[in-house]
């Protein structure tokens, strides 16, 4: 039987009549029409579908939609402040020439956004251990060690 | 690469899930966290007509000390399991385990329940508990059982769940002090399943002589094994790097881990025994520090 759900997704709120069966990551991507969310496996391996749940990490691929069913929900799409301006991970990413494709790459912001709360002075080692959920078929993950490197200093200065 | 159709149940109370599951038994499954169990169903290899989804059942949901046990709730998640200072305090092994179990992602919503149901023969929680003797507490609308880790788990992915049953809690007695514990597995990458792995204790008498060891080894066989000849070895010889190493040869004889792409049989067996003897040198480092 359909069911009636209301998602709380970067703020907004999203409605739908969906089947149980429906995963979160389509209803982010169809319902809500918000495709910067990535499905790669579909079976919790890859990373690339990663959102917020209430603030932590989630596979969008292992949740169905009724289960986020007044919740908060954030995606990539909700991390710049404005439409000409970055986050500073993003900003990072950009100028270390973290991303190739791309197709990793919300998945990982989404992953390191609440890596970098919970930790915001980490290793080298932290940030590739944190990153282990996530693979990236292009960059060799260099880069992208170095971009949340270069973001966990900027948000500690801006916190300072 | 979409899960079949099913009909979607969210109790709010553990009466509520035990009546559903009473109806539905057979036809229906759990969903804790989903970790393993939706990619099964996104895969097609499980196709349950109905899920009963426990995570509106706040009860199952509490880390608690109970006159020398520790009480885990079904519900608890991989990552509350992780940062409690109560499991660090009175079970660190369980703590050291639980940084092994895939990625941060899938830590937020992973539960213990999930895990010990599931019982794969790799994952790291099944072990661990099997290592600290711990009780699994299950409840159907018939009543309420409660089994020890070797009647509990069965074989590979197979528990002695019925199909209307529930874990609600895993009981873990406290740690004494002057044990120490060990949890060390060997993965490609971190956050696989372990391709061989071990959970230890060893509790140390006045006389620096070993008391009691406890040795589980994961991806070993198709559940969680207890190296029981190798523990009696341990028993009342003094620890050091040749009872250490002979507990560690005796452990692994008769293992007969099957050869897959990841490692023949005879790599595993190699594997598990380097496992234990790390295990059992660290737990032994660490009671000693613990008795000083
Ligand atoms: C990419 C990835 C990597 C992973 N790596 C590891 C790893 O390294 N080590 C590891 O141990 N695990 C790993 N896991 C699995 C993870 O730990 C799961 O969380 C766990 O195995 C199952 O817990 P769950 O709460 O998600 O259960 P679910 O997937 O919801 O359920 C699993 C099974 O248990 C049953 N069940 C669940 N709860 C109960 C209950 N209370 N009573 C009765 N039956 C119940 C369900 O019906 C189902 O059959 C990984 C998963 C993924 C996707
Ligand atoms: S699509 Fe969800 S983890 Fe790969
Ligand atoms: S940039 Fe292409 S997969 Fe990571």
């Amino acid at each position: 039987m359909n069911r009636k759900i209301s998602v709380e997704i970067n703020g907004q709120v999203v409605d739908g009549l969906v089947e149980p069966r429906l995963l979160l990551a389509d209803f982010i991507r169809d319902n809500a029409s918000l495709t910067g969310t990535h499905l790669g496996c579909e079976h919790g391996v890859c990373g690339a579908c990663t959102v917020q749940l209430d603030g932590r990490p989630v596979r969008s691929c292992l949740l169905f939609a009724v289960q986020a069913n007044g919740r908060r929900i954030a995606t990539v799409e909700g991390m710049a402040p404005s439409a000409t301006t970055l986050h500073p991970l993003q900003q990072a990413f950009h100028e270390s020439h973290a991303l190739q494709c791309g197709f990793c790459t919300p998945g990982i912001l989404m992953t390191m956004e609440a890596f970098l709360r919970e930790e915001p002075d980490p290793t080298p080692e932290r940030i590739r251990s944190a990153l282990a959920g996530n693979l990236c078929r292009c960059t060799g993950y260099q880069n992208i060690i170095t971009a949340v490197r270069l973001a966990a200093d900027r948000l500690q200065q801006t916190r300072a | 690469m979409k899960p079949a159709q099913f009909e979607y149940d969210d109790p709010q109370t553990l009466d509520e899930a035990l009546e559903l599951l009473a109806r539905h038994g057979d036809d229906c499954k759990v969903l804790a966290g989903g970790q393993s169990l939706v990619p099964l169903m996104n895969f097609r290899l499980a196709r349950p007509g109905r899920l009963i989804d426990i995570n509106g059942v706040a009860s199952l949901s509490h880390i608690t000390s109970e006159s020398g046990r520790l009480v885990i709730g079904a519900m608890t998640r991989h990552v509350e399991l992780e940062r409690s200072t109560e499991v660090a305090r009175q079970s660190p092994l369980l703590t050291e385990a639980i940084g092994w179990v895939g990625h941060s992602q899938i830590r937020s919503r992973g539960t213990i329940g999930g895990s010990v149901a599931h019982a794969d023969p790799a994952a790291e929680l099944p072990a661990a508990l099997a290592a600290l003797d711990a009780t699994f507490h299950m409840r159907s609308k018939q009543g309420a059982r409660v089994l020890g880790w070797k009647q509990f788990f069965v074989s590979e992915f197979t528990t002695a769940l019925a199909p209307d049953e529930l874990v609600t809690a895993v009981q873990v007695p406290d740690q004494d002090p002057s044990t120490g514990t060990a949890f060390v597995e060997y993965a490609r990458r971190h956050g696989d399943f372990a391709l061989g792995g071990a959970a230890v204790t060893i509790k140390l008498g006045r006389d620096g002589r070993c008391e009691n060891a406890t040795i589980a080894l994961l991806s070993a066989g198709p559940a969680p094994v207890r190296a029981e000849a190798a523990e009696k070895q341990l028993r009342g010889a003094r620890i050091d790097e040749s009872s250490i190493h002979a507990a560690s040869v005796e452990a692994v004889k008769g293992l007969h881990p099957t050869t897959d792409l990841h490692g023949s049989t005879e790599y595993r067996v190699g594997l598990l025994q380097t496992m234990t003897e790390r295990a059992l040198t660290k737990a032994a480092e660490r009671a000693r520090s613990m008795t000083g």
